[in-house]
């Protein structure tokens, strides 16, 4: 066999054309409710903190400005929009990841970003609801939280298992020394990812809600009723894959910086090296950002959910390895 | 040695697990958006050919097998082992024991060219051709003119091997052999 090089697209042309359609609905969507869209840098100068996400260093050279990251979402330039006074804002734009290449993953993919002035997680959810489900002609989603769907589906309480049976429920994946490196955050996206996730959406679209508030990222934290921390946060599930995540957003600036501190401080424990906070973004929730729902949706998956593709490269022109 | 990192897993990967070299047969990668990300591995084990699962979180990696496949002509048995040569022209010869070659042996064929896996230097199996041609030297009278109709009779081709044919192949005949499944494939005309 000879490593002839391939330059046909990978995404049939009945695939692509989908593609057209889908991005023509959404725009249609959006124009409806009178929500603007935007556009804002692919290439920033900052990366994120989160630990779990890798940006792809670009090495820009311009007026000054040197380094640079392709955006892993356009997270902070849109809520600087908001901060701003933009009003409701939607984006489609092209973020990456680095290192994310599966079935459901390229480095480099479409996200629907949107945000909503005035509207709490519920509203929000409704939207969503709307959009995808309008877009598939799918049953409307059911409402499952976080706690419930471990503890139906995985048969563990994601709040009140201690350390020591989670790592022990874990080892059916792992290996105690894979596990000793671990946070109990990874262990329950260990049991998320093989128990629950490919349960999750069969039949109906799920939203799973209330995430544990260490998964909290940029959303409000509240207590549930019995006393845990959770987020305002929700994800989106259909037949297993999942398709958006949403936050009633954080609008304060001192626990925006907290957690950005405390990220660096899982990545230097991680052996990861520490992001620069974008100071420019808290500078934008010092001035004041509005209360407002976001959320950020996988269009390529979406894409994969209307014409039923099993992986992504089949709703690609080009995957990374033919980019 | 040289080693893989989760970012480098894919099929065909040669690695060292728990001692054993491994070929990676399917690499899947998982991660929620906002999670930690694992890839979930399928593996066969050279030694063995079990097969298996496996998860690694992402960043781990995996000791490189030194495995290697190369075309090589088979020479000779002395009974205990199985010679054979690189095609290259190098003439460098190996010699494979009963557990490398395996259910091979029923299709060695003198001059014939297989694939051996190398494993440190040493033949771990032997993988003959998808398709062998063989003389039969054994089987029942060749029934004339039945050609179309089905039926089949065993027959011993010249390296020991059994296959099922149509009864209208005779003694002498060089046949087109599948080894995957073992079937006959056709007469081959002789020349």
């Amino acid at each position: 066999m000879t490593d002839q090089p391939v330059w046909q697209p990978s995404a049939s042309r009945e695939h692509l054309k989908s593609r057209a359609q889908q991005l023509a609905w959404v725009r249609g969507f959006f124009a409806e409710r009178g929500v603007l869209e935007v556009e804002t840098p692919v290439l920033g100068r900052h990366g994120v903190t989160d630990i779990n996400l890798d940006g792809i260093a670009a090495a820009v050279n311009a007026a000054g400005v040197s380094g640079g990251w392709l955006q892993t979402s356009p997270e902070y330039h849109m809520k600087r929009l908001l901060a701003a006074g933009s009003g409701c804002i939607y984006q489609i734009a092209r973020v990456f990841r680095n290192g994310e290449r599966g079935s459901r993953h390229n480095p480099e993919f479409s996200l629907l970003e949107w945000y909503r002035v005035g509207l709490d997680d519920t509203a929000m959810m409704a939207e969503v609801a709307d959009l995808v489900c309008g877009w598939l002609g799918c049953d409307r989603p059911d409402v499952l939280t976080y706690r419930e769907a471990q503890q139906t589906l995985a048969g563990i309480d994601p709040m009140a298992i201690t350390d020591h049976d989670l790592y022990q429920y874990c080892q059916q994946w792992l290996e105690p020394e894979q596990l000793a490196g671990m946070g109990r955050d990874d262990c329950l996206d260990l049991v998320m990812s093989f128990k629950v996730e490919p349960l999750l959406g069969r039949g109906r679209p799920v939203f799973i809600t209330r995430y544990p508030a260490s998964q909290a990222a940029l959303a409000r934290v509240v207590s549930d009723d019995d006393g845990y921390p959770v987020a305002h946060r929700f994800e989106l599930y259909i037949d297993g894959l999942e398709l958006c995540n949403g936050y009633w957003e954080l609008t304060d600036p001192v626990e925006q910086r907290a957690r950005f501190e405390q990220d660096n401080r899982r990545r230097k424990a991680a052996g990861k090296p520490e992001m620069a906070v974008d100071q420019s973004f808290l500078a934008a929730l010092d001035a004041g950002l509005p209360e407002c729902s976001g959320v950020a949706l996988g269009l390529d998956r979406l894409l994969m959910l209307k014409t039923g593709a099993e992986r992504i490269e089949d709703v690609l022109a080009f995957p990374v390895e033919r980019a | 040695m040289a080693s893989y990192s989760t970012n480098e897993f894919r099929s065909g990967l040669k690695v060292l697990l728990d001692g054993d070299p491994c070929i990676m047969l399917e690499n899947e990668f998982v991660k929620p958006g906002k999670g930690q990300a694992f890839n979930r591995v399928k593996l066969r084990n050279l030694m063995t050919n079990r097969v298996w699962e496996r998860t690694f979180k992402s960043g781990e990696s995996l000791e490189a097998a030194d495995v290697m496949d190369q075309d090589m002509e088979y020479l000779y048995t002395d009974g205990e082992f199985w010679h054979f040569m690189l095609t290259d022209g190098s003439f460098e010869q190996y010699a494979a024991d009963a557990k490398a070659v395996g259910d091979t042996v029923k299709w060695l064929k003198e001059q014939d060219v297989y694939t051996v896996t190398l494993y440190n230097g040493a033949p771990l199996t032997v993988t003959p051709p998808n398709f062998v041609e063989l003389e039969v030297v054994d089987t029942d009278p060749g029934m004339k003119g039945d050609t179309a109709q089905g039926g089949s009779k065993p027959a011993t081709l010249s390296t020991g091997a059994v296959v099922n044919v149509p009864l209208f192949i005779t003694i002498g005949e060089v046949l087109k052999v599948d080894t995957r499944s073992g079937e006959y494939v056709n007469r081959v005309k002789s020349s």
